[in-house]
């Protein structure tokens, strides 16, 4: 080497010292970097499904009430609406919309803005997913099916232009929570009809510089696959109390590289935290790990029509063989609940039947009485499950605990993400692994899922009991008596094990010390308007 | 050229259908949503019509230019994707080469000056290991370097001008280490020529001999070998795209084709089969104003 090459690699190194980062420039300037998991199909509240574009909407838009910002029992408060009237049935809200509530482009948001926002989301020709959410309106599902092709008959009323009034198909008592998701977010008529028809999906509202929205934050780029960046609304009622100057969401489907991006400081707070690395934090930097309780139920899902699983003590056998203590401390290690029950037993006052726990002889007794004693004879099974590191770890143990505690073998299959929601919705499956990641805090987002016209009612269980015993919880208004009604349902269910539930799933996350107010939520909710960052 | 429409046409049909037998479709989720949402979906997008039509359409359209909806991103279409990711997979994979070939002649031509010394077995050396390091291996590695212990470089993104540099090394490093080679072989093949040794007995400086006369063509296996490395580079891009998280249309492909987006698969292939055939005869041309031969040849 001579002279001249040394001299050009000692001024290349020394021009590459260490930068500042994106999570150290953020801080100063109040950007927050976030992990956003997967990039957003849309930004149309009446389009998207995904948690990811949830999160972005939740900055973007707001609806008639939103969260506080540290109450873990997500009580409902005043957003757009700064007050609201009930009526003694139960079926007619009526909401009083803050005066100085306004769109991003100055607009005043009325009433009128929600029957617009209610009536496309509703309108058939839209094929909105999430259209069932406003079925709670009277008449809702009606229009939304095509049955009823005039959209006054509606329970959706502007009494003026700051008066709106909602009325309901029964009583619900889960009403205001579940007001809380977007699929209730209003949307500006001028803006959607200016890129297209109101019941139009697709159109270029949603994109930067043509989104007008009523939340602390404006959209200002949207690069694919690579960043979405809102900035504070100077317009937005509550301005005063928004921190943060700009949010960026970087889709980041690999956690492994989230990971990696969170170590280089370029991400604030990350959507999860890679199964193995969990353990790493803990021991060395818990400071930075969360891991907080979660709307979130792992089981595995039985097919009750076919045999040997149409015979409940099989059923229960099998839920009772598996050691989820086990499961939980020594294979997935990253702070799961063993579940009992298909509800976590953190929502509200409700307290889930426990109807069961781990008893290997009742179970080999069960199974033995089914016909298969020590196993013997039972058929060939297999257990499907999607690619996934955590999912393979369960599988594999839950394998094992079968055969060392009831002597059956079971196979794995491992099929990728489509096929197996295919084979699952089909019900081409012996046992499968599911889970469920409630919508909002209430019981009923979890049990409705089993109700026998339930499109997530995958196992082909149903009781009609089970239906009523819900319906009568859904029109009762009286907490304790709900939460009876949902128990006895819950008791139904587990009793007649379609499922197995094994593990309460928390949310994981890491975040850097300087993220202030991101407080723990069992809907992963975390309203970035109480967000604040320190240097 | 010619050749385009049979295999474009070829890539198409075979796609076409082979995406639809794949289990699922767009529009399978996790939760799933009511049987009415879904079929309104499939009448937005044509889907619910006869196979055959839904073929004949997709060619009509393709002759206009249009690739069709993305069913996966409502808001945008096909040829939006290509606009938007097409620039950042062409930036990433112009560098890669850029980097590949100066590295690669570099070394290639210092190593063929004195073959079987030092200076010929650490270059050659370097890039048999280029060679045989993949780069889901390399990638992780040069973050780890680079990006988490010296803190230079970002670990993933395509946001700064030096988010560039790591995935750049990444992609080309192994093309490097192939031009390399190459350069070698062939400079090692045309330095004992006669009309070398002309040069320098004409008294040339060592440079001029190099530089233009051996090298020049020297460089023949390089730049065929240049069209298959860039088809190479631009499919092989998805998996540094994964690794560094950027969003070019390597990764979207491969997003697609986890999501079932039927018309991006399409689109990509479409496109994709157009740019090798593209640059395989503009690398036929360079081949042609290099080498007077097959020239005459042709």
């Amino acid at each position: 080497m001579n002279r001249f090459t040394f001299l050009a690699i000692l001024l290349l190194l020394s021009g590459c010292a260490k930068r500042e980062t994106p999570v150290e420039t953020g801080n100063r300037e109040k950007i927050l970097h976030l992990g956003n998991l997967s990039e957003p199909k849309d930004l149309d509240p009446h389009v998207v499904t995904s948690v990811s574009a949830g999160n972005v909407i939740s900055a973007l838009l707001e609806g008639l009430v939103a969260e506080a910002p540290n109450d873990p029992s997500l009580k409902p408060v005043p957003g757009v609406a700064e007050s609201w009237t009930v009526s003694d049935d139960r079926t007619v809200y009526t909401f009083r919309l803050r005066a100085n509530a306004k769109w991003s482009n100055g607009d005043p948001v009325t009433a009128d803005d929600f029957v617009f926002s209610y009536h496309r989301i509703l309108s058939p020709a839209m094929g909105s997913p999430y259209a069932y959410m406003l079925h709670l309106l009277k008449n809702g599902r009606a229009y939304n099916l095509g049955t009823i092709p005039d959209f006054e008959q509606v329970g959706v009323k502007a009494i003026d232009s700051k008066t709106l009034e909602l009325t309901l198909e029964n009583p619900t008592a889960s009403f205001l929570s579940q007001l809380k998701h977007w699929s209730w977010f209003p949307v500006h008529p001028p803006t959607i009809l200016k890129y297209g028809r109101m019941d139009e999906i697709g159109t270029a509202w949603t994109q930067p510089g043509n989104f007008i929205g009523n939340g602390p934050f404006i959209l200002k780029a949207w690069r694919q696959n690579q960043s979405i960046v809102v900035q504070k609304n100077p317009l937005y009622w509550d301005a005063d109390t928004v921190s943060l100057n700009e949010i960026r969401f970087y889709p980041i489907g690999d956690h492994k590289i989230e990971e990696r991006s969170f170590r280089a400081g370029q991400l604030h707070v990350t959507g999860t935290v890679p199964l193995d690395r969990v353990q790493y934090y803990r021991e060395n930097k818990p400071e930075l790990l969360r891991l907080d309780p979660y709307l979130r139920s792992y089981y595995y899902l039985l097919n009750v029509k076919k045999a040997p699983f149409n015979d409940v003590r099989v059923r229960k056998a099998l839920a009772m063989a598996i050691d989820r203590k086990k499961i939980a401390n020594f294979v997935t290690r990253s702070g799961e609940q063993p579940a009992y029950s298909f509800t976590p037993p953190f929502i509200g006052s409700y307290k889930p039947p426990m109807l069961f726990s781990t008893d290997v002889e009742a179970a080999r007794k069960l199974l033995a009485e089914a016909g298969y004693p020590n196993g013997e004879n039972f058929p060939a099974t297999t257990l499907l499950y999607n690619t996934s590191d955590l999912h393979t770890r369960i599988a594999e143990v839950v394998q094992q605990m079968w055969k060392d505690n009831l002597g059956i073998d079971i196979e794995l299959e491992n099929v990728e993400w489509k096929v197996y929601q295919e084979r699952r919705k089909n019900r081409l499956y012996d046992i499968a692994r599911a889970e469920w990641v409630a919508d909002f805090a209430d019981p009923s987002s979890f049990l409705d899922v089993w109700l026998t016209d339930g499109g997530n009612n995958h196992a082909g269980w149903s009781s009609a009991r089970y239906d009523d015993l819900l319906k009568q919880a859904a029109s009762t208004d009286d907490s304790s008596e709900q939460n009876a009604l949902y128990a006895q349902a819950e008791t139904i269910l587990i009793g007649e094990q379609p499922i197995i539930p094994l593990l309460f799933l928390p949310s994981k996350s890491l975040i850097q010390p300087s993220v202030k107010g991101w407080n723990p939520s069992i809907l992963d909710h975390h309203p970035y308007k109480y967000i604040r960052l320190e240097e | 050229m010619l050749e385009l429409i049979p295999v474009l046409l070829i890539s198409i049909t075979i796609v076409f259908f082979m995406v639809r037998l794949a289990p699922g479709g767009p529009f399978t989720s996790e939760k799933s949503f009511p049987a009415e949402a879904i079929e309104r979906l499939n009448q937005h997008y044509g889907l619910d019509k006869p196979i055959l039509v839904q073929y004949g359409n997709y060619l009509l359209n393709l002759l206009k230019g249009d690739l069709g909806p993305s069913f996966q991103y409502p808001s945008r279409t096909v040829n939006d994707i290509i606009k938007e990711t097409f620039p950042v997979s062409l930036e990433l994979g112009a560098l890669a080469m850029l980097f590949a070939l100066s590295i690669g002649l570099l070394a290639g031509i210092v190593a063929s000056l004195k073959p079987n010394t030092l200076q010929d077995h650490m270059p050659m050396g370097l890039a048999m290991t280029g060679i045989c390091m993949p780069s889901f291996v390399l990638g992780p590695l040069l973050i780890l370097v680079f990006g988490l212990w010296l803190g230079w470089f970002n670990a993933s993104g395509w946001e700064l001008p030096s988010d560039r540099v790591l995935p750049v090394i990444t992609l080309g490093a192994a093309y490097a280490a192939y031009i390399s080679r190459l350069t070698r072989g062939s400079m090692l093949e045309i330095l004992p020529a006669d009309y070398i040794r002309t040069a320098r007995a004409k008294g040339l400086s060592e440079a001029t001999v190099i530089f233009k006369h051996t090298l020049k063509n020297a460089l023949l296996p390089v730049v065929s070998y240049l069209g298959p490395a860039t088809a190479g580079i631009l499919t092989g891009s998805f998996v540094v795209e994964t690794i560094f998280n950027i969003p070019g249309m390597g990764r979207m492909f491969v997003l697609a084709a986890f999501n079932r987006d039927y018309t991006l698969i399409l689109g990509l292939v479409v496109f994709f089969s157009l740019l090798v055939v593209v640059f395989n005869a503009v690398v036929d041309i360079l081949l042609g104003l290099l080498n007077p031969k097959l020239r005459m040849h042709a």
